[in-house]
């Protein structure tokens, strides 16, 4: 109990700080913080059109985040994710492409084919871990790579629009695969947001109550112990990639159906990346993950929109994030040090 | 040294309570008790690893306040690790230097010196450029005292120092121990189960039960008298009769096996394990038991040559093919292999007993609790593992073993324990009729429980087929390459 309100404090402390630091910087720019906050809120929530636009960013942020809480509780750096959003996104856009049927069939079925290429991909960074003892750092590293150049292949080869047109994506995709907004205002696909707060809520549960999960955070805090106590530790370690696949690739299937309507080269747009900050944050507790993405979703959104008003950078954004996590990641380092200093040593 | 009205407490827990002790300088003083009595939280507190709820220390008739480790070396106050310092890419020197003042630059050369001046005074061999990782775990210990000597320490502790090295090593460690008591006139603080160590090498001793001080003895005396103090009565050793009859079926099975591992080499093993049988392993740490214990479970697999179990061929599968066939390895380094850190004792036992999909935690925690009051572990059920003090997470990892499995494979399955608990975890074990392989460096532990001895040298394997026919000492010869 002690132990979790100091973390609180801590956490909260860290994000006073850097919004502090951020506010110096702005006047340092003359403005005043006053200002640049309320355009920044404006730009996030003014109305739901802004508001749309942080919850498509939050949608394929959270789905990678919360895939990245089970490969990191299972001890995995999985920074492959953003090669399997990227694979997701392919397989998602050859359904949008050629595979000809009504919406209804159609759109889940970019999904599915989105999970399964996103799957197969993680599958493949556990496989050279296990089989090859390549680490899952490197691995990622590497498939991420070719994972880019794969999209990139398709644009420029075989998915090229028929005239030669750009090589900065393929044709629309067939009207059927456009998403279906909830109503003007709110533009953004239900059955995305219900496959994402499911699959929260869905491997929140999972690891709390499930023997996989419990072997997930076996094999994360220990493997050698863990194969000892009976539990088939290669088996859970891949299965944690594919899990973790397939939701980025579900993200990545809603990157391309959203914000393109087409594939263009890095459909992934480093929402993997930030989706490892978010948990990195968060110390993996799939309870958090929501709130933490949508809250960098929304700075995300109105720093863009301070940009385009305030002429400031938006770099900025960068920066606020920056600091954002470095304080939070030291004041967790120090929290733990406190509340380690009670108990053992 | 004094310590007055030291009280300690883990939630519950009163894990030391009241303590109040003077320690003499030029002695050897022994630190017994039950596991779990608290011995190693005082020690800790001693050494500044953790402070007291309340008490002080009181050195040279002053009180003293410090709050970590390299507080209480300026105060002259050096606990040993049990793992040393694990910090493999230094060599010898670089650990020798590290806490000194000065820095790692400054005295290079002196330390140098200093450094092979110590290690001639006692008889160590440490060569000052080989990189710690290469030490074998009584020259680490060796290095350990060294270095704690040049910062200048008064009062040397050790928790439980002599598990893991050889008789031969011990006598040296004993010898370097009596020395700096007599001749440094350092303070010794010992903790250790084993008696016939404390008899050999304390002045005198002092007995912990459930966190309290609950006596004091001077040397000599003997062990039924230490036994007597520690548990407030007599302890019979189990006698065991061999229940092997001539027919029992062969469980496990090798033929022509080749292990290899780094250095160590054993070349051809043919070995069969019958059902009920116990076999006892000796060596020196390294010899190859440790290899021989995993080959046995699947958890290496062998160079050449087969693995049966139960008349299957198992070779080359994985551990868990073997834990399928009812071969069961518990490993002696428990939280680094055996036993998780920060899971608790529930969720331990629900990784090995909850096998559906739905982890029913209700019954898990139920049968924890059960599992706790019948091997009688000081812990609940939502303690993390890491919070019982060593002997009681012995006791999970016993408690954790099935009933019904064909081959227990157990790598020093009483390493520190009490007497008596060592006594009763050996009750428990040999009621499950299970098959046992299983290696101590305790050689009274392997006389008195085996049907079989191997003895290891080397890489090289003496195999006694009647421990009556052998003493103690003759196993001792053995132990140290001397087959003939
Ligand atoms: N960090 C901790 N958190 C909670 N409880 C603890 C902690 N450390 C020790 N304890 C409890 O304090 C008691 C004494 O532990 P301690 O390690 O001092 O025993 P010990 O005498 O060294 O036993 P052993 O011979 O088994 O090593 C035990 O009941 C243990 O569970
Ligand atoms: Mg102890």
């Amino acid at each position: 109990m002690r132990e979790r309100l100091i973390r609180l404090g801590f956490t909260s402390g860290a994000l006073i700080l850097a919004l502090g630091v951020t506010a110096l910087l702005i006047s340092m720019f003359d403005h005043s913080p006053i200002d640049v906050l309320e355009t920044a809120w404006d730009g996030a929530f003014k109305d739901g059109r802004r508001f749309s636009a942080v919850v498509n960013f939050w949608i394929p942020l959270t789905l990678a985040s919360i895939g990245l809480v089970v490969t990191f509780t299972a001890g995995l750096w999985n920074i492959g994710i953003e090669g399997q959003m990227i694979i997701g996104a392919v397989c998602a856009s050859w359904a949008g492409l050629y595979f000809e049927a009504p919406s209804v069939i159609l759109i889940p079925t970019c999904i599915l084919l989105g999970a399964i290429g996103g799957m197969l991909w993680g599958m493949l960074a556990g496989l050279l871990k296990l089989r090859f003892g390549v680490h899952e750092i490197f691995g990622g590293v590497a498939l991420n790579f070719i994972a880019a150049n794969i999209a990139i292949y398709f644009i420029s080869g075989p998915w090229q629009p028929p005239e030669g047109g750009s090589a900065q994506s393929t044709p629309p995709f067939q009207a059927a695969a456009t998403l279906p907004r909830i109503s003007d205002d709110l533009q953004f696909n239900l059955l995305f947001l219900l496959i994402t707060i499911g699959a929260i809520i869905a491997i929140g549960l999972l690891l709390m109550f499930t023997r996989w999960g419990l072997t997930l955070r076996a094999v994360g805090k220990n493997a050698q112990s863990a194969l000892l106590l009976g539990v088939r530790t290669e088996r859970v370690t891949l299965s944690a990639f594919m899990v973790c696949g397939a939701l980025g690739g579900i993200a990545g299937a809603h990157r391309v159906l959203q914000a393109y309507s087409s594939l263009r080269p890095s459909p992934a747009g480093g929402i993997g990346f930030l989706a490892l900050l978010v948990v990195l944050l968060i110390s993996f507790r799939a309870w958090w993950v929501p709130f933490i993405a949508f809250a960098l979703a929304a700075i995300i959104a109105g720093s863009t929109r301070v940009k385009t008003l305030l002429q400031l950078d938006q770099s900025l954004a960068g920066v606020l994030q920056g600091l954002i996590v470095l304080t939070i990641l030291i004041f967790n380092g120090l929290a733990d040090r406190l509340t380690r200093k009670d108990h053992h040593e | 040294m004094q310590l007055k009205n030291i009280h300690k407490r883990f939630g519950q827990v009163h894990a030391n309570n009241n303590i109040s002790v003077t320690f003499h300088p030029g002695r050897v003083i022994g630190i017994l008790g039950e596991n779990g009595a608290g011995k190693s939280t005082l020690m800790k507190i001693i050494a500044g690893y953790q402070p007291a709820d309340s008490g002080e220390i009181w050195l040279d008739g002053r009180p003293v306040n410090y709050h970590d480790p390299r507080d209480a070396i300026s105060h002259g106050i050096g606990m040993l690790q049990q793992d040393p310092l694990d910090i493999g890419a230094f060599s010898v020197l670089e650990n020798f230097v590290y806490g000194q003042s000065g820095g790692i630059l400054l005295n290079r050369k002196t330390s140098r010196q200093q450094l092979i001046a110590l290690c001639q005074q006692f008889n160590f061999e440490l060569d000052p450029d080989t990189p710690v990782s290469q030490l074998s775990i009584a020259q680490r210990q060796q290095l350990e005292i060294i270095r704690l000597l040049g910062l200048g320490v008064k009062v040397l502790i050790l928790d439980e120092p002599t598990t893991g090295i050889s008789a031969a090593q011990k006598e040296q460690l004993f010898n370097t121990l009596k020395r700096l008591a007599k001749e440094q006139n350092m303070t010794i603080l010992l903790v250790s189960h084993k008696l016939e160590d404390v008899l050999a090498l304390c002045d005198e001793v002092i007995v912990l039960r459930a966190g309290q001080l609950v006596g004091d003895m001077q040397m000599p005396t003997t062990k039924a008298a230490l036994v007597e103090l520690m548990f407030g009565a007599q302890i019979q050793p189990v006698k065991r009769e061999s229940r092997l009859q001539p027919n029992t079926p062969i469980v496990l099975d090798m033929q022509q096996v080749h292990l290899h591992d780094g250095r160590l080499d054993i070349p051809q093993i043919n070995f069969s394990l019958r059902a009920g049988e116990v076999i006892g392993l000796a060596g020196l740490d390294g010899s190859g038991q440790a290899l021989f214990m995993r080959a046995c479970a699947g958890l290496i697999k062998p160079h050449a040559g087969r693995v049966f179990v139960k008349g299957q061929d198992l070779t080359g599968q994985s551990y868990h093919q073997f834990n399928r066939s009812g071969v069961i390895f518990a490993a002696s380094g428990r939280l680094e292999e055996g036993l998780i850190a920060d899971m608790t004792l529930t969720e331990h036992i629900a990784l090995m007993y909850e096998q559906n999909t739905w982890i029913n935690w209700r019954r898990a925690h139920q049968f924890t609790q059960r599992q706790i009051e019948r091997f009688n572990v000081r812990g609940k059920p939502d303690d993390p593992i890491q919070a019982l003090s060593g002997g009681n997470q012995q006791r999970v990892l016993m408690g954790l073993l099935p009933e019904n499995a064909t081959a227990l494979i157990l790598e020093q399955p009483t390493r520190g324990l009490d007497v008596d608990s060592a006594r009763w975890i050996w009750d428990q074990l040999l009621t499950k009729n299970s098959a046992i392989i299983y290696s101590s460096a305790d050689l009274d532990e392997i006389m008195t429980y085996s049907d079989r001895i191997i003895v290891f040298y080397a890489g090289r394997m003496k195999v006694i087929d009647d421990p009556h026919q052998v003493t103690v000492s003759d196993l001792g010869h053995y132990i140290g390459g001397d087959f003939s």
